[in-house]
């Protein structure tokens, strides 16, 4: 097998990427898995800034992905945040009949 | 095989099957373990990457909050998980189909990819803002280079991202944040505050009558 480079850490990144649509896709109803499909695309494309900053010997790619954890996190905990309070108020956590603005 | 190869292949096994598990399992405390799982693969793909200290701060922010906040709300919200799981196999083929082809596209671009003559200019030249902090044996290691421009160039983007983590903190606690009603609690300047007058009241009481 040829040495490892950046192309192989991009297809690593590209397929969690892809996984994260896909939850996304399947768990129509759970928010939660939901908001862990999301985790998994922030962390695919901080895969690819860190490939980058490495591949260009240049650290702003470092600093960047830092900053994209930054928000996911803050992402996060805001997110659980809104699904407490929304089963505080619904009950349940299903997203298929979150229509409160519309009625 | 050079280990740094095999070490790549494992983590970024690891990394796909725990991604793949976290939207396949059927309980979402198992969901939130591999989640666990698929980060803790990320950060040797970090360290593998030289990017240490993003590594262990993906870990100790990832594995040591934000999972286990995910962990505590998947316990404290009391709902059918089972109910929720349904329509799973009639997204099916809609949701493979489209990672299918978000995959082929991006195994298509990055196959045809190559680096810009700016690039490899970079490459050549790397960064002149920081020229002493390219990967270097002998220069600072990850953490000291990455504080030598978190702290200068950067010291901005730094402080917004604390304020970022302010805002996000402040929005989480005023939503979460609710008045219970009926809580008898102590309130010491009112107890402090009481006067014998309003405490205690005499009164005369008739022989053999009572009150």
């Amino acid at each position: 097998m040829a040495e490892i480079g950046l192309g192989h850490y991009l297809v690593v990144a590209a397929i969690l990427f892809a996984i994260g649509m896909a939850g996304i896709f399947l768990n129509r109803k759970n928010v939660i898995i939901i908001l862990m499909s999301i985790e998994l695309m922030l962390l695919a494309v901080n895969i690819n800034l860190v490939a980058f900053a490495q591949f260009l010997g240049d650290l702003t790619g470092q600093v960047f992905a830092f900053m994209v954890l930054t928000v996911a996190a803050a992402e996060a905990a805001v997110g659980l945040a809104i699904l407490v309070s929304y089963f505080r108020n619904r009950g349940d956590i299903s997203v298929a009949d979150a229509n409160l603005m519309k009625n | 095989m050079p280990i740094g190869t095999a070490a790549f292949l494992l983590f970024s096994a690891a990394a796909i099957l725990s991604g793949l598990m976290v939207i396949a399992s059927r309980n979402p405390v198992h969901s939130v373990l591999f989640l666990i799982a698929a980060f803790i693969s990320a950060a040797g793909l970090f360290v593998l990457m030289g990017a240490e200290y993003l590594a262990m701060l993906l870990l100790v922010v990832y594995v040591g909050a934000v999972a286990v906040l995910f962990l505590f709300v998947v316990m404290m919200l009391d709902v059918d998980f089972v109910e929720l799981k349904q329509g799973f196999l009639q997204y099916m083929p809609v949701a493979a189909t489209v990672a299918v082809v978000v995959v082929v596209e991006l195994i298509m671009a990055v196959a045809v990819w190559t680096a810009p003559s700016d690039a490899e200019i970079a490459r050549a030249h790397p960064a002149p803002r920081a020229p002493e902090i390219v990967a270097d044996p002998a220069g600072p290691n990850n953490i000291e280079a990455l504080g030598l421009i978190l702290y200068t160039d950067y010291a901005h983007y730094f402080q917004i991202a604390g304020i970022v983590l302010l805002v996000a903190m402040i929005g989480a606690i005023v939503m979460t944040f609710r008045v219970r009603e009926g809580v008898r609690r102590q309130d010491v300047a009112r107890q402090v505050g009481r006067r014998r007058e309003e405490a205690v009241e005499l009164v005369k009481v008739k022989t053999g009558q009572g009150i």
